[in-house]
């Protein structure tokens, strides 16, 4: 028998104090993971929607939100005059109100962003989408909560918006959302002439250097970052990742605390046994490791439990009638590694003071312990 | 003869010195002797048991096994990983684990190989009839059965020492004889040396000395 088969058989023979402490940090694995995934999962939608067929995005330079972002219209003319750039498309993100909903994500786009185009319509069609018109396009949820379909009108903001079509996107935010052209969108939200973000999409064989070299040319009060650039720059992107780390960090603490709950139970109930092994030899490190390990093993459990309830869990989530495309979780092997690096710290961490109770034992004191 | 235990003038008290067990305690075992401490209860034979073996060190004196001196960690672990075996009153199995598991227990604190281990164990539970009984849990044994357990645990490492605290002193009259029969048996066979607490006169005459302590002090 080896020190790792006793360990196991440690575990095994206290099934309950094993389940309670795995069941802590398998909690914290799921807490974690999905919260890390959902938010990711949020991150990746918001980018496709920016993305779109698109490198890169024009915005105004250190603005804390795009919502806030104003990119003039003219620019993407000015831009499709460049060699580098083959189409470059204006977004303005607006919120609207509509009866009984209070928030509903407006995009205000023109009629030749390819995002419609490529859509499954499930009624009324492009044709009734023009720039210089007042008809819009629904996601299928927002048709949903608006109750509206093609020929109808609803009633967004201050007016009444006949409906050009209704059409089905894979992205929730898209899929809950308005499509209005963009200078009504403008007119409404008294922006005019303005956008929040101008997608731009490379001609072949150019380098996106060209559009930011550009940019820092003609017009220093914007800024051109590649998708991935922009993702990873972006601070609310950054303070929603930060966030679902802390929060799952949290959630790991308490873990933490139920694995220490665990093991100094476990010591402290086995007392005289420790003292037994001390007598048949086993050195104090080997005390504290079999402690240490006991805990790693728990974790590990932990890790494969947590692990299995948060895909459970997120896949629930996704078919989820009322979060329908809302959901797109992202947990990766970053994130599958950042929570079984985080689980075994924990599981180092709470064993710690068990383990050095342990390795301080007095065998004779601790034979005589009641 | 080999002088395999030397204990001189050994002191050991608690409660930061206000109850003295151990008064100056002298004893010299010749390697190979059956020895029986006796006494009262409280005269301190199980503290100097549990000196002897290193499981608590004296304040004063000195305490030299099989040549070594007992003083520290490293000296306590390395007399009970090879030349010190020790059983109890209580069998102190593992409560959970096969009794199988329980003997391999000394074998995992000295890395010993686990086909080593296993035929270890083997060749002491035939030798104590408890050859059929390895894959039982310890609730499945009998008061004498673990008892015989425990005694083959502390003899895994092929100790030159056996201590032993009152090894019978849980078990009924026939059990009682039957596990000493064995306990004296084993030892013979293998030469050790037997220091054994005992409140039994009966078995203490069996012995090939007995000491007597009283108050914390030894009176051959």
């Amino acid at each position: 028998m080896s020190l790792w088969k006793l360990i196991l058989t440690n575990l095994r023979r206290h099934r309950v104090r094993t389940a309670i402490g795995a069941t802590g940090i398998a909690l914290g694995v799921a807490t974690l993971l999905s919260v890390v995934g959902l938010l990711g999962g949020a991150v990746k939608m918001f980018e496709k929607i920016l993305r779109s067929d698109a490198e890169m995005v024009v915005f105004e330079r250190n603005v804390s939100d795009l919502f806030f972002s104003n990119v003039p219209e003219t620019l993407v003319e000015e831009l499709e005059e460049q060699s580098f750039v083959k189409e470059a498309q204006p977004v303005l993100f607006t919120i609207i109100a509509a009866p009984d909903r209070p928030v509903v994500t407006c995009f205000g786009i023109r009629a030749s962003d390819g995002r419609l185009e490529k859509a499954e319509w499930l009624s009324g069609g492009l044709e009734g989408f023009l720039d210089d018109g007042r008809g819009v396009v629904l996601g299928e949820r927002a048709a949903d909560f608006l109750k509206a379909t093609a020929g109808d009108e609803v009633e967004l903001g201050q007016d009444r918006y006949p409906v050009a079509g209704v059409v089905r996107m894979e992205n929730g935010f898209e899929n809950g959302g308005v499509f209005m052209p963009l200078k009504e969108c403008q007119r409404a939200f008294h922006k005019e002439g303005g956008s929040s973000v101008v997608t731009v999409a490379l001609a072949e064989g150019h380098e996106p250097r060209e559009v930011k070299a550009w940019i820092d040319a003609h017009h220093d009060r914007l800024t051109a970052l590649e998708n991935e650039e922009f993702s990873r720059s972006y601070s609310q992107f950054r303070i929603l990742k930060t966030t679902a780390w802390v929060v799952g960090g949290c959630a790991f603490l308490l873990g933490g605390l139920s694995v220490t709950n665990t093991m100094i139970l476990s010591v402290f109930s086995r007392i005289r046994e420790l003292a037994v092994l001390r007598v048949c030899g086993f050195s104090r490190g080997q005390l504290a490791r079999m402690i240490l390990g006991e805990s790693l093993a728990l974790s590990s459990i932990g890790v494969l439990a947590g692990w299995l309830l948060s895909i459970g869990g997120l896949r629930l989530l996704k078919v989820l009638p009322a979060l329908q495309g809302y959901i797109e979780p992202q947990v990766g092997m970053r994130e599958v590694l950042g929570a079984v690096v985080l689980a075994m710290l924990t599981g180092v961490g709470g064993a710690l003071y068990p383990a050095i109770h342990a390795a301080k034992l007095k065998p004779a004191e601790a034979l005589r312990f009641e | 003869m080999e002088t395999i235990i030397q204990v001189n003038d050994v002191w050991r008290s608690y409660d930061e010195g206000r109850i003295e067990v151990l008064k100056g305690v002298d004893l010299l075992v010749e390697a190979g002797e059956t020895l029986a401490l006796v006494g009262s209860s409280g005269c301190g034979k199980s503290t100097l048991l549990n000196v002897i073996a290193g499981l608590e060190l004296p304040q004063e004196g000195r305490v030299t096994v099989a040549g070594r001196g007992v003083f520290d960690e490293v000296s306590r672990r390395e007399l009970l990983r090879h030349t010190v075996g020790f059983v109890f009153q209580l069998h102190h199995l593992m409560p959970g684990l096969t009794l199988e598991e329980n003997l391999l227990v000394p074998a995992v604190a000295v890395g010993m190989s686990a086909s080593a281990a296993r035929d270890r164990v083997r060749e002491l539970a035939e030798e104590t009839g408890l050859l059929q009984r390895l894959d039982r849990r310890v609730r499945e044994l009998s008061g004498g059965e673990r008892q015989r357990g425990a005694l083959c645990r502390a003899l895994m490492n092929r100790p030159r020492v056996l201590l032993a605290d009152e090894p019978t002193g849980a078990l009924d009259e026939r059990n009682r004889e039957a596990v000493f029969e064995l306990l004296m048996k084993l030892v013979a066979e293998r030469g050790l040396t037997l220091v054994m607490a005992t409140h039994d006169v009966d078995l203490a005459s069996r012995c090939s000395r007995v000491v007597r302590m009283r108050d914390g002090r030894v009176e051959e």
